[in-house]
């Protein structure tokens, strides 16, 4: 049950894009940025750097031959601003060099003449000015304002949480390649090869047939590279198809983060109610989700803000209002979990302040109002194969939650230089993209004469192990060994319209198509080997270990003489096929519908220890029971839940964006900006699958697994909550995260950092002060 | 004038006149065409670039060290054995490879041939008893976005257990030459075998070359913090490569005088034992250091001719007593480091002058120092704020001598001479440290940046110097109270 390739990866043989030679007469670029968030540009000076050792071209907007425009939804995007500028790093200019130095050398000799206009980077000010994207949408059940009477306990607040750079460890990057008659290759490093395809045909005025985007992996996308890799390729093609020569554009890790859009930054104002016994009556929540300067997915990802803001509770009245608030930021966009976190992290924290109103544990809040059988989430989908209280009472019980929770509160009991943390973190996340038309999905696949097999689908592998689960699905219904079958890279030109690889839904609708690929396939060997054995029932023909059997008996036939016999039989030895998700659909006009296949489902307990004399604090454990339906491959499956807890982890604790006021990203390197290492982890990580699952709209019984593990990190946030109020005597914490060690050690110390501020203002005054006595002296003998 | 380089990369020698200065990363990748090793940040933080490099010792043994290759000048790689991933590779996997396929290990694979280089590293150099931490630590330079490090560390424990005591490759680990055994087991290519010999041959670099050569622009040393910052001019300029001299390396005890080359690793410096004999917990500071691959690059006086206000090895060294000699053209001049910083990255250094040791005192046993660091991550990050401090008290706990540093709050590493003039003669008692925390807040003056605000700053040096008095002094101070 092996990644396959690991075995490329580990010897350093994997090709990413600029790890294939290049073609002769490569030359490399390098992007001129806005060095101000908002203003008018009124002139772009490309003469010197085109004067520049070794510069080929510098392009700008006026050098498009289509349409300069990137916006996939909404075309509020160019390519290569000419009008105004509205983010720190958004690309003006591009230039050509024989070398990347040289190329980026010149781009910092682009003179730009601009008027400054006024920047704003809080959503909450854009709100005010009606600077939003799209338009406010509100998800409502039951009787929101008539609920509110009957809730023992009405508590409101608000939450705030901030973003989050993916941090792909390779950067964005595409080669472009000239073909004949106009013909344009791109390898792109994204997850949406045909947005790429589209896009560059758009900019270049040519039909899609013209462009070929290839991708053979990437080094890492957490959907950073679903809509954000388009532009790179775009410059790439641009400036391939002007000078006919093949072009690379790689972004250096500074330029990667100063000009890229991150996961959304989310304030939130909430109301929640409950009986006196803490079920959950009513919830009221506004989100204000901070687009950034352009749409990009931003009304995608505050869609799933709605679709997962009771996350896996059952509340009866909701009003779920949320607002994409446009600001002088790059462009957000996608990232594991699309908005789904920031969703459920506005009703964690709107828990845990009901909790303490009604004297209850946090707990014992979230688990009474668990989502059951039968009950009907928000947008009107009814729950369906709920997992939401057996994996917390598995997680629970398996874990004794009640020992832990003992154990951490006689810690607390008896010192005072460390405080322990607990808190449980259960997740309800949807499975499918919910604009539905996406759910869709194709593979093409060939045998050929020697019994070998390849694969192409619409899916990217980018390290989830999307092509190890293909090859899994691919041999175990053709009945033969995967060392037969290869996954060919993504190619447009082999698979057409593909929706990109997001949504965790990559397997399940590629895997569907290869499923139905092999049926089409194996219908036709039946059809054969019951002709050539004159046999009748042709289910009864199956391949097993490469065997040809029929009602379980070998036949003699293997793998390979089937094919040959095939082959001369002029049987077709190819299939495509083509998968639907069934049965998902959304009324946006109600905002009412059954969007997802079917949900995934888990509950985390976190465990952390606060040092409550530095403020830094190390996870003791996490411990979490995770719904993979029937899984495919455990070991793939396993990676993907540490991989995402990590990084839900990170976003909760160290992983700080840091913008000033004047729009500019702070946090702009891998010196600034930290994630998590070897360290940070904790090294007692237990994690179970729920055993007795299966699912049937998943391929083969298994579940989803990319998005939702990352949801547990939410966990960290509140354990360390939890430490804190240990110590500072259950004062108030707000809910902002990331709790950082600065954060920590602010709330754990609230007294300590008055008296600082206190004594820094007086010393301030007293300065002031005896500096404007001597300025009144000097002036008097100056007289 | 374009001098040569000569060095081992993998099973081939190398005859390059490719600038010195110009990054191994980019020979490799650009020049050799070794794709392998991938370039993630370009600032040492990542660890996608690390290689090897084994340098010939006196003892005709080479001995390897994990570096990030794109902070490290092609030059110095004269006469030394670089190995990229593609070094490790045979026909079979190697145990490390192995291991990491078979957990799973790896997924989207960018960072991964770095893990295994600095694992495979780990399997040759390590001492003692192979151990989860100690393979925490190899991997310390190494990031990974995909996994949470999980898969990583079960791989490690697999190689752990099967190298370790009663481990079915226990013997290899046990072997005198492990390298070597290493080879003839085929878990390392066998060309490791016979590599002393080939460094050997190399002839070493003419010195009358050096200065033939046109005047350098830049003096590199570790290049930890000079590439991070000018890289692109570092890489265009002539150079002239530091560690070139070996005399500048190297730590002398004369008398109670510790005389420490300039040119001397973080690394080097925490693994002496008369260092470790007057810091007792040095290596658990150098854990909260940049990361093993840094530490083996970044020098004591390339860290304090960075003048950042959180060099952290630069605060530690204040406390110490340190006096900084230069030297030039023969004339040779001593710095005390506390007169030393003079404003934010303005410090007294003659521009022709070169530092060439670090000299401080060796502190008696009734002294002593303890060292802290906040920072987002607790491991291979920058300091917010940082403090020493070096302590001298009797026998009734009167304190009789004290440095206290605090970086990360003024423009200078600052040395808290106010705070010092004050805890001389008092008594080590809470009631000493609160007047005391007093006086540190007047004493400086922090400002907000990207790692803090300013008063948070102030509240970790109020923190950091009772952390002081806790670490050092349990007895007299006790951290439930004074929390």
């Amino acid at each position: 049950m092996k990644h396959y390739d690991a075995i490329l990866h580990v010897r350093g043989e994997s090709k990413y894009v600029d790890d294939v030679m290049p073609p002769t007469g490569m030359l490399h670029s390098a992007i001129y940025s806005s060095p101000v968030a908002h203003a008018k540009i009124l002139s772009v000076d490309i003469s010197e750097a085109l004067a520049s050792e070794g510069v080929v071209a510098v392009f700008t907007g006026g050098d498009v031959p289509g349409e300069n425009q990137v916006g996939s939804v909404i075309k509020d995007q160019p390519l290569l601003a000419d009008e105004v500028v509205k983010y720190q790093g958004e690309p003006v200019a591009l230039v050509v060099a024989e070398s990347f130095e040289q190329a980026l050398a010149a781009a910092a000799k682009v003179r730009m003449e601009y008027e400054e206009l006024e920047v704003v980077v809080d959503p909450r000010v854009a709100f005010e000015r009606g600077d939003i994207i799209g338009v406010t949408r509100t998800f409502e059940m039951g009787d929101l304002d008539g609920a509110w009477r009957d809730c023992h306990v009405v508590v409101a607040g608000r939450s705030d949480v901030a973003g989050q750079e993916h941090l792909y460890l390779e950067t964005q990057r595409a080669r472009a390649v000239p073909g004949e008659g106009g013909k344009i290759v791109l390898y792109s490093s994204t997850q949406g090869p045909y947005a790429v395809q589209s896009t560059v045909a758009r900019i270049l005025g040519v039909p899609e047939h013209q462009v070929e985007v290839d991708v053979r992996r990437l080094g890492g996308g957490f959907g950073g590279k679903e809509d954000q890799a388009t532009a790179w390729a775009c410059m790439a093609a641009l400036a391939s198809w002007k000078l006919q020569r093949p072009v690379e554009l790689v972004l250096n890790r500074i330029d990667d983060m100063k000009m890229t859009g991150k996961r959304h930054p989310y304030s939130a104002d909430y109301k929640i109610g409950a009986d006196k016994d803490g079920r959950i009556l009513a919830y009221e929540v506004q989100h204000y989700q901070n687009a950034g300067a352009s749409c990009d997915l931003s009304l995608a990802v505050l869609e799933r803000t709605l679709f997962h803001s009771t996350n896996a509770y059952r509340i009866p009245n909701v009003r779920a209002v949320a607002t994409s608030c446009r600001t002088n930021l790059p462009p957000n966009t996608a990232f594991r979990g699309f908005g789904g976190p920031q969703g459920m992290f506005a009703i964690e924290s709107a828990i845990a302040e009901l909790a303490e109103a009604l004297g209850m544990t946090r707990e014992e809040i979230q688990y009474i109002n668990l989502i059951r059988e039968g009950d009907v989430f928000p947008y009107g989908q009814k729950v369906e194969n709920s997992q939401a209280l057996r994996t917390w009472e598995e997680a629970v019980n398996a874990f004794d939650y009640v020992a832990m929770r003992k154990a951490v509160d006689e810690h607390n009991a008896t010192h005072r230089a460390t405080k322990k943390g607990l808190a449980i973190m259960p997740v309800c996340f949807g499975i499918s993209f919910t604009a539905t038309f996406f759910n869709q999905a194709s593979a093409l696949l060939h045998i050929y004469t020697d019994g070998s097999v390849g694969i192409t689908t619409g899916g990217i592998e980018m390290g989830q192990g999307f092509n190890t689960k293909i090859i899994n699905i691919a041999a175990s219904q053709l009945g033969i060994s995967d060392k037969r079958i290869h996954i060919e890279s993504t190619n447009t030109t082999r698979v057409a319209n593909m929706s990109p690889s997001a949504a965790s839904a990559t397997t399940d609708l590629n895997g569907g198509a290869t499923i139905l690929a092999v049926k089409e396939v194996l219908g036709r060997f039946r059809k054969l080997v019951s002709q050539e054995l004159n046999i009748q029932d042709l289910e009864q023909i199956t391949i097993v270990d490469e065997q040809v059997l029929y009602r379980g008996e070998p036949t003699g036939i293997d793998w390979e003489a089937l094919v040959k016999k095939a082959y001369f039989a002029r049987v077709a030895l190819s299939a495509h096929a083509f998968y639907a998700t069934p049965n998902v659909w959304f009324d946006k006009a109600k905002e009412k519908g059954r969007p997802f296949a079917y949900h995934t489902y888990g509950t985390a307990i976190v465990q952390v220890t606060v040092d409550c004399l530095r403020g830094d604090y190390e996870f003791d454990t996490v411990r979490l029971v995770h719904d993979l339906g029937r899984p495919i491959n455990e070991l793939v499956d396993l990676g993907q839940i540490e991989g995402g807890l990590a990084q839900g982890l990170g976003w909760m604790t160290l992983e700080e964006l840091a913008y000033n006021e004047d729009g500019r990203l702070t946090s702009n390197a891998l010196s600034t900006y930290k994630a998590p290492d070897g360290f940070y982890m904790p090294d007692d990580l237990q994690i179970r699958f729920l055993e007795d699952s299966d699912n049937e709209p998943g391929p083969l019984g298994s579940k989803a697994v990319g998005e939702p593990p990352l949801m547990y990190g939410i966990g960290a946030f509140f354990a360390i909550r939890d430490a804190i109020r240990a110590f500072n005597g259950q004062r108030e914490v707000p809910f902002d995260a990331p709790m950082t060690p600065e954060k920590t050690l602010r709330n754990l110390h609230g007294e300590r950092l008055l008296e600082i501020q206190a004594r820094t203002q007086a010393k301030a005054h007293v300065k002031d002060a005896l500096a404007a006595a001597r300025r009144a002296t000097s002036s008097v003998s100056g007289e | 004038m374009a001098s040569t380089t000569q060095f081992w990369l993998n099973d081939r020698l190398i005859t390059t006149s490719a600038p010195a200065g110009m990054l191994v990363l980019d020979y490799l990748r650009r020049q050799a065409r070794l794709t392998g090793t991938k370039e993630g940040c370009k600032e040492g933080d990542c660890g996608a670039c690390a290689i090897l490099v084994g340098e010939l010792g006196a003892d005709g043994r080479i001995r390897y060290q994990p570096v990030t290759s794109c902070l490290v000048p092609l030059g110095e790689m004269h006469g030394k054995h670089v190995v990229s991933i593609e070094g490790f590779n045979g026909e079979e996997l190697s145990p490390v490879q192995d291991a990491m396929v078979a957990r799973c290990g790896a997924q989207c694979g960018y960072c991964t041939p770095g893990f295994v280089v600095s694992m495979s590293w780990y399997l040759m150099s390590e001492q003692g008893a192979p151990q989860r931490a100690g393979m925490k630590r190899a991997i310390s330079g190494n990031l990974c976005r995909c996994t949470g490090y999980a898969s990583i560390l079960r791989a490690g424990d697999d190689l752990i257990e099967a190298f370790g005591e009663g481990g079915k490759w226990e013997p290899i680990w046990q072997a005198p030459d492990r390298i070597v055994a290493l080879a003839e087991a085929g878990m390392i290519p066998a060309y490791f075998a016979g590599m002393s010999e080939k460094l050997a041959a190399i002839e070493p670099l003419p010195v009358e070359e050096e200065a033939e050569a046109a005047p350098a622009a830049f003096h590199v040393a570790g290049g930890t913090d000079l590439y991070v910052q000018k890289g692109e001019a570092v890489a265009a300029s002539p150079v002239q490569i530091l560690n070139h001299h070996p005399e500048m390396k190297g730590i002398r005890l004369e008398g109670n005088t510790f005389r420490v080359g300039a040119l001397t690793t973080f690394e080097e410096f925490g693994a002496d034992e008369r260092i470790v004999e007057m810091i007792p917990r040095i290596q658990d500071y150098l854990r909260l250091i940049a990361s093993l691959h840094l530490r083996n690059r970044a020098t004591l006086s390339g860290n304090i001719i960075n003048a950042s206000p959180i060099g952290d090895m630069t605060n530690l060294m204040l406390a110490l007593d340190t006096d900084l000699v230069f030297a030039e053209e023969g004339s040779v001049r001593v710095v005390p480091m506390k007169e030393f910083f003079k404003g934010y990255k303005v410090f007294d250094k003659r521009p022709g002058e070169l530092m060439t040791e670090l000299v401080f005192p060796k502190a008696c046993e009734r002294t002593k120092i303890h060292f802290e660091k906040a920072s987002k991550r607790k491991h291979l990050d920058i300091a917010t704020v940082n403090s020493a401090i070096k302590i001298r008290t009797n026998t009734d706990g009167v304190i009789e001598a004290v440095n206290l540093t605090l970086g990360g709050v003024a423009a200078t590493p600052l040395w808290l001479r106010e705070t010092a003039e004050y805890l001389v003669g008092q008594l080590v008692s809470p009631k000493t440290l609160r007047h005391a925390l007093q006086i540190v807040q007047d004493e400086i003056s922090p400002i907000s940046d990207v790692r803090g605000s300013a008063d948070y700053k102030r509240l970790l040096a109020r923190q950091f110097v009772i952390a002081h008095f806790v670490e050092l002094f349990p007895d007299r101070m006790p951290v439930e109270e004074l929390v």
